[in-house]
């Protein structure tokens, strides 16, 4: 019974200590990559990319995941990036790694898909402080990683990664909401279609970088580390998430529904928090 | 090139300007008009008796206005000053202090920064050291606290090194929770703090003896509105707005002075346009990438900047109405 509180307090720490030393190093670098409007392959990437996948060879896309990213992200805490999977490319996607190169903390989240699941589609929104590639990387079930990325340029003026309204968030934390969007295709078979479904979650995914006034230390993050949807006791996907998903979490996905069982969502936070629903298939809809 | 030109224009009409007051006028008081302060005195008008403004131009902030693109003032009280809004930069803040000792000899009380944003606050070093202090929101220093590092980088490279090296982000030692007088001798201004509107952080300032109310950018006139705390909320603060019961307005951009509460009517109309675009598309399934593409743009005739802030409105608003 101890083991979990245990376990999610040193998460936190080191989550925290991640954001702080990403924060000291990537600051400063700001104004030099904000004046040039293309990036090639860069330090920036080759250094994440080792830290994230080690030597692992990752291969272009080549249509197995495409990116839809705005040129320009005009809310810097709110950019939304869709991702579509092919899985007649390369096989099955088994999980997709989201990551915002020049942010304070570069993967977004890790999202792993359940067996026959069939995602085809999953949309975010993301923070994006500085000029930066947003690039997303699918494992496919033969092990194999294939990446697509975005350029995205910072929005300019006074709009900054950070929450508009905090008291509202903080005030209803945990509250979820569930959209079931009606088919596309209108005549398309009952027992076997795509469903489209956008799941949110207050909270304020709080980016740590807050600094208390007194102490002068920065207040630790909190926010969304995992999450779990599922539909009876099939899984759809989980998430393991970072300070770069927009407050609010927010995702709006493809997938093969079995008409009549309930969807499932567990949530959990850096405070160790943990939030649960659960709503009926066929009376939720739009 | 373009930057020494433009520099040489506006002192040019810099010292027209004074040329001007020193033939014609008695008090000083700079025309109205797309100035900025290229030397030390930043050109405000009077609006009314004991109360200046400066009118700021309706652009992104940018080394060669030198942040000077919102509307910033003062009240002259018996005892001491309050200035409204420091400015975009250090440079304006000084030049704002020059405009201010150029029509009175009495000491700056307080500083009142209207809310979080850039190009109202990074003047507020300029103010360190004349016994001024510094008025805000109760939830300013904390906005500013997760603010303020990425203000200071992300304006470095419209407003260059050289405005950037002496801005700070100097948060607020006075806060109002409600609403409170502050008494500038034989002179009261009211001071209020406003629920989530234009930021979770906005304030207004009522001079009682002359009606003249500084809003802020709770009130937006020909650029168009930003949105960065609650579109709901500000509309439904706008009936408590317009019963303020003022004559004039200082808006925190647009023409100075605006007459009240009609200054409001733009954006009014502004937000029920956007409200309902954002709220059918939400409702029809629409996603937010594709919605934010054509939210508002029956408005695009009717505001400055309606480019570089549309989109940016309707992703804030997409993000909150999805919500109700
Ligand atoms: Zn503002």
């Amino acid at each position: 019974m101890n083991a979990q509180p245990q376990r999610t307090r040193s998460m936190r720490h080191r989550i925290s200590l991640v954001v702080l030393t990403a924060l000291l190093g990537a600051f400063p670098l700001l104004p030099v990559h904000a004046e040039q409007t293309s990036v090639p392959e860069n330090a920036v990437w080759s250094s994440l990319k080792s830290d994230v996948f080690g030597d692992r060879v990752i291969e272009a896309a080549n249509g197995v995941i495409r990116i839809e990213a705005p040129k320009r992200a005009e809310d810097a805490a709110i950019v939304p990036v869709d991702l579509h999977f092919n899985s007649e490319k390369a096989g099955r996607i088994k999980a997709v790694t989201l990551i915002v190169d020049e942010n304070p903390s570069p993967v977004a989240a890790v999202f792993k898909f359940g067996p026959d699941a069939g995602v085809t589609h999953l949309a975010t929104r993301l923070r994006v402080n500085a000029y930066s590639y947003v690039r997303a990387i699918a494992e496919t079930e033969d092990g194999k990683l294939h990446m697509v990325q975005a350029f995205v340029k910072a929005s300019g003026g006074c709009s900054a990664p950070a929450m508009k309204n905090q008291d509202e968030a903080m005030a209803s934390l945990g509250k979820m909401k569930l959209r079931v969007f009606p088919p596309k295709a209108p005549g398309a078979e009952a027992m076997n279609r795509a469903t489209e479904m956008q799941l949110m979650i207050r909270h304020p995914n709080n980016s740590g970088l807050q600094m208390d006034q007194l102490t002068r230390y920065y207040i630790p993050a909190h926010f969304i580390q995992g999450l779990t949807i599922s539909q009876g006791d099939r899984l759809i996907m989980t998430m393991e998430g970072g300070i770069s998903i927009s407050e609010d979490p927010n995702f709006r996905f493809e997938f093969h529904s079995n008409p009549g069982e309930d969807i499932k969502v567990e949530a959990s936070d850096t405070e160790g928090m943990k939030f649960e629903n659960q709503w009926p298939l066929a009376s939720s809809a739009l | 090139m373009l930057t020494g030109l433009k520099t040489f224009s506006r002192r040019t009409i810099l010292k027209q300007g004074k040329a001007a007051i020193a033939g014609v006028l008695s008090c000083r008081v700079l025309p109205p008009g797309p100035v900025f302060a290229a030397g030390g005195v930043l050109p405000v008008r009077q609006v009314a008796d004991g109360i200046f403004a400066f009118a700021g131009t309706d652009a992104l902030m940018t080394d060669a206005n030198r942040g000077e693109i919102c509307n910033v003032g003062f009240v002259i009280g018996g005892d001491g000053v309050a200035v409204i809004d420091s400015g975009g930069s250090v440079a304006e803040g000084r030049a704002l202090i020059a405009a201010i000792r150029a029509v009175t000899d009495k000491p700056i009380a307080y500083l009142i920064n209207t809310h979080m944003h850039p190009d109202h606050c990074f003047g507020n070093a300029a103010f360190e050291g004349t016994g001024a202090v510094l008025v805000g929101h109760h939830n300013l220093p904390r906005a500013l606290a997760s603010r303020g590092e990425f203000y200071l980088s992300s304006y470095r490279e419209s407003m260059g090194e050289a405005l950037m090296r002496e801005i700070r982000i100097i948060p607020p030692t006075k806060l109002i929770n409600d609403e409170e007088n502050l008494d500038l001798g034989g002179r009261i201004i009211r001071l209020k703090a406003w629920k989530p509107a234009h930021t979770d952080n906005d304030l207004t300032v009522l001079d009682e003896k002359t009606g003249v109310l500084f809003t802020g950018d709770l009130c937006f006139i020909r650029h168009l509105p930003t949105l960065d705390g609650s579109l709901t909320g500000w509309i439904a603060q706008l009936e408590a707005l317009k019963a303020i019961r003022a004559k004039i307005a200082v808006p925190g951009h647009g023409p100075v002075p605006a007459k009240w509460p009609d200054a409001l009517e733009d954006e009014r109309r502004y937000f029920e346009v956007l409200t309902h675009d954002i709220r059918q598309a939400i409702a029809a399934g629409v996603p937010l990438a594709m919605a934010i593409r054509t939210a508002a743009e029956s408005e695009r005739g009717n505001w400055h900047l309606f480019d570089a802030y549309n989109v940016r409105n309707a992703t804030a608003a997409y993000a909150e109405l999805e919500w109700e």
